[in-house]
């Protein structure tokens, strides 16, 4: 749901067509002191500024008005970096926002600074707040910032891989980041891929629809445009017979040194670090803070390192596993991302706002539906327009079914991690076909359906596929999650493998920004569809399962519990589904060319994985400026370590299979 | 090994003189490359690989509605050692592509390749990123292409059925893997700046001293 509105201005409509990629937000000079910022900014007419919630009112009047200004749109800036730090604590241990959502950085060319944005939120609930800071590019294009921001690491553990991903993208440096290396594309790279000066070897221009392409229609092949017939780039004097290639360059210091790779901050909720409970208690050797080495040496035993990945059955995908072992216990674990890194927020920035719906569908290619639905949510809120009522339920509809296939997939493939090798996915598959079916006759495909649009949907149900629906959610489904638990709920082996394996307390997983039935299987009844309802969602009757035991089993649990509220959702929207007006399913007209106005949003879902955020720009142009996907696997990962250190390798993989990560969304 | 046709030769075996009666109605004569890719095409074992999204539609192709097993090519194998056959199930990007090589370097021969959907043939709508590789062929040879993003169960058993026809026309005397001479190993790309695919290094190098045709260097 986007919870903060844009403010289209006054003049953008008419104006913006014109100026499309020049309109971005600057902030006015009178309100901001000049220390830490780039000069030259003093727009005449700026985007409006951002009305302050209470929350943010409270902090401004804590640190004082030239500490924190109201920024364009919405939320504050912190002026003094120095001070970040000092004011993220206080917005999380005073204001109560403890968990960091979301971070990502804006490349404002124009005005010479790059904009780092925080979207702490409450673990309670309702909306998270914007926090922005700005630092100046820097001149060499190719080196990261001079100016570095403070890492938020020490007090939001979840911040860790997202920093690393703006690092890498935007070549922004974090101060005190424990390991500030390059995440998706590889150590070497050259460039910051994401700034707006950094072209691809393929650039054909800023924006599509390409020149070449329409309404010109010339074609013409990117291997004979480009001088190296090919999708690479090298820098002027490069010699491929003589250079020094390290992609894993600094990936094993930390585990070979034995120095703790998560640093802790005296006041930081990250110092009590919990020991592992039930099964997984009786085995740990070295503790998470690496106290045991000592005692390693005098043993002398010997740690290897094993790379699992990226081409392993049990990795769900090319993620790559660097775990270090005593034996079979895992002492130290570090992840190796970027396999599948295929560019989406690149690519999203160039395309229209209507091409991206069927790259969403790519992010999570298990639960394409659900993926769509938090994007056009996003681009509609910022438009202000609303879809049909028919159009919304049909929405639910689509998204819960995906919610139910996705857990099914994901509980299929638990059991093949545990060993139970193809025989239970084969029955998941089963079913989850039935709702491909579903899926394939209402949009055309069975996992790219492309469904969504702004201010609706693309094709409306026939009264066979209702009647399809209706048998699904009515029969077929029920009586299969039944035989489901019946078979696999109170199975010895599954929960002398799953109890107590994999345990992170509530209090540590909200610090790691865990989302999604992870989350609510450690007891916090986090779920967007109720605490900021976004849809229709707040008219139907279900449930949040929740779940105390924060480990695997009740990781299961809670999956099997929300395909039984799903379907609840499922039925109700059926049921309520006459009472709309058939083929009224587009609100206002098909448009193939939106014009977003100026103005950010960052909105949010609740995906089968957990919490799916974009955090979208608009500049008033045919194209998103920028366009960040807050994926959950990709944050959920953050906190993989922690769950696995002092577990066996075997259990490692379990671990890895309840979070139910896709690469795809890991990666983009 | 000439090839009579088998009505002939069941027909002069059953009226050899030389052959006992009782082997007359209980043996079969066939050529050597028949019976020999009789057995590869039934039996192939492809690797238990998956890249992204057309992985998830190779799983629901092995699975109990599509059946690969009719096939005889349910055997995933998680070690290319064992592996006839590589379905290039997803997007090829340039951190993946040298592990990829290194894999199918790995493979023994006879080894097979389906580049299975529109990012591994070509790469896709992902093709302009920075760091898709524009289709597995630039680097590996492919053997059956299927299209579609991701193509459909039913489209990567037609590119079975494909391959077993490719499989049926090869004959002993002149596949690659039974000459003499090296194997033809793909040398792994090297991870720099960008992709160097190291066949191509000299051209790079050339090209690259000549000042830079590069339209990416960013504008200072």
């Amino acid at each position: 749901m986007a919870e903060e509105t844009t403010h289209p201005t006054p003049a953008e409509p008419a104006a913006a067509p014109k100026a499309a990629p020049a309109a971005k937000p600057a902030s006015p000079a009178a309100t901001k002191p000049a220390a830490a910022k780039p000069a030259g900014h003093a727009a005449p007419k700026g985007p409006p500024l951002a009305t302050l919630t209470p929350e943010l009112v409270q902090l401004q009047q804590h640190f004082g008005e030239n500490v924190i200004t109201p920024a364009p749109y919405v939320g504050v800036l912190v002026n003094d970096l120095n001070k970040l730090r000092e004011v993220m604590t206080y917005v999380r241990d005073q204001l109560g926002f403890d968990m960091l959502a979301n971070v990502t950085a804006v490349d404002y060319i124009k005005e010479g600074y790059i904009q780092v944005v925080y979207h702490p939120q409450r673990s309670k609930g309702g909306q998270p707040i914007t926090i922005k800071v700005r630092v100046p590019r820097g001149s060499d294009p190719v080196a990261p910032t001079e100016v570095a921001v403070p890492s938020l690491t020490p007090i939001y553990a979840g911040a860790e891989f997202q920093e690393r991903e703006i690092y890498d993208m935007y070549g922004v440096r974090f101060e005190g980041h424990p390991d500030l290396r390059r995440i998706l594309t590889w150590e070497g790279f050259y460039g910051w891929p994401l700034r707006k000066d950094w072209h691809e070897p393929y650039y054909e221009g800023d924006t599509k629809p390409f020149d070449s392409r329409w309404p010109g229609g010339h074609h013409q092949l990117a291997e004979e445009r480009v001088p190296w017939a090919d999708n690479v780039n090298y820098p002027p004097g490069f010699d491929p017979l003589n250079f020094n290639a390290n992609p894993d360059a600094g990936l094993y210091d930390s585990m070979l040194s034995g120095v703790p790779h998560a640093q802790v901050e005296p006041n930081g909720h990250a110092q009590q670090a919990p020991q592992p409970k039930g099964v997984g208690a009786a085995v740990p050797v070295y503790d998470r803070n690496h106290n045991n080495l000592a005692d390693e040496e005098e043993l002398q035993t010997d740690q290897i390192i094993v790379n699992m990945g990226p081409q392993h059955p049990s990795t769900h995908g090319v993620l790559r596993m660097v775990v270090k072992l005593d034996g079979e216990t895992v002492t130290d674990l570090k992840l190796a991302l970027g396999y599948l890194h295929r560019n989406h927020e690149k690519i999203g920035e160039r395309n229209t706002w209507l091409h991206n719906i069927p790259y969403t569908d790519r992010l999570d290619y298990i639960c394409g539906i659900a993926n769509e639905l938090g994007y056009v949510i996003t681009v509609e809120k910022m438009m202000g327009i609303k879809p049909t009522e028919r159009a919304e339920y049909l929405r639910v509809i689509m998204a819960e079914l995906t919610r139910i296939q996705s857990h099914f997939w994901a509980i299929g493939f638990l059991l093949n991690d545990l060993g139970a090798f193809y025989t239970p996915a084969l029955y998941f598959i089963t079913e989850r076909d039935l709702i491909l079916d579903l899926f394939e006759s209402v949009s055309g495909s069975r996992l790219m359906c492309n469904y969504m649009r702004f201010g609706g949907v693309s094709r409306d149900f026939t009264e066979e596929q209702i009647a399809h629906a209706r048998e699904l959610a009515f029969d077929r489904i029920p009586r299969k999650i039944d035989e489901l638990e019946q078979l696999l709920t109170d199975n010895e082996i599954i929960k002398a493998r799953t109890i107590g394996v994999g345990y992170l307390p509530a209090e540590r997983s909200i610090n790691y920004s865990l989302t999604g039935p992870c989350l609510r299987a450690a007891g916090v009844p986090y779920d967007i569809r109720r605490v900021d309802p976004y849809s229709i969602y707040d008219r139907f009757d279900f449930e949040i399962p929740v779940f105390y035991g924060a480990d695997v089993y009740d990781r299961y649990r809670v999956r099997v519990a929300e395909m039984r509220q799903s379907l609840r959702i499922v039925q109700q929207a059926l049921n309520q589904l006459d009472q709309t007006k058939p083929g009224d399913i587009q609100a206002g007209k098909k448009a193939y060319n939106h014009r977003v106005p100026a103005g950010e949003a960052y909105g949010r879902v609740e995906t089968p994985k957990g919490e799916l955020g974009f955090y979208l720009v608009s500049d008033g142009g045919q194209n998103p400026y920028r366009y960040h996907v807050r994926s959950s696997s990709f944050i959920n990962l953050n906190s993989l370590k922690e769950m696995v250190v002092g577990h066996k390798v075997a259990d490692a993989v379990v671990i890895l299979g309840s979070l139910d990560i896709v690469l795809g969304e890991v990666d983009r | 090994m000439a090839e009579p046709t088998n009505a002939n030769v069941s027909e002069e075996f059953q009226n050899d003189p030389r052959v006992p009666d009782e082997l007359k109605n209980n043996v079969f004569i066939t050529s050597l490359d028949k019976l020999y890719n009789w057995g590869r095409k039934r039996s192939m074992w492809p690797m238990l690989f998956g890249l992204a999204c057309c992985a998830i539609e190779m799983i629901a192709t092995a699975a109990s509605r599509h059946d690969l097993a009719r096939f005889g090519w349910e055997l995933m194998r998680a070690s290319p050692r064992q592996a006839d056959l590589m379905i290039v199930s997803g997007t090829v990007t340039k951190k993946m592509i040298p592990q990829i090589v290194r894999l199918y370097n790995q493979m023994p021969e006879p080894r097979y390749v389906i580049a299975m959907g529109a990012c591994a043939t070509a790469g896709g709508p992902f093709k302009e990123g920075y760091n898709v590789v524009s289709g597995v062929d630039k680097f590996i040879p492919v053997d059956v292409y299927i299209t579609g993003c991701p193509p459909r169960p039913e489209a990567l058993l037609h590119s079975f059925i494909k391959l077993q026809e490719k499989i049926e026309k090869q004959s002993l005397r002149n596949v690659p893997w039974y000459r003499k001479g090296e194997d033809d190993v793909v040398p792994v790309p090297a991870l720099g700046p960008d992709l160097v695919d190291l066949r191509r290094a000299q051209e790079i190098k050339e090209k690259a001293a000549q000042a830079a045709p590069a339209p990416e260097q960013p504008a200072a």
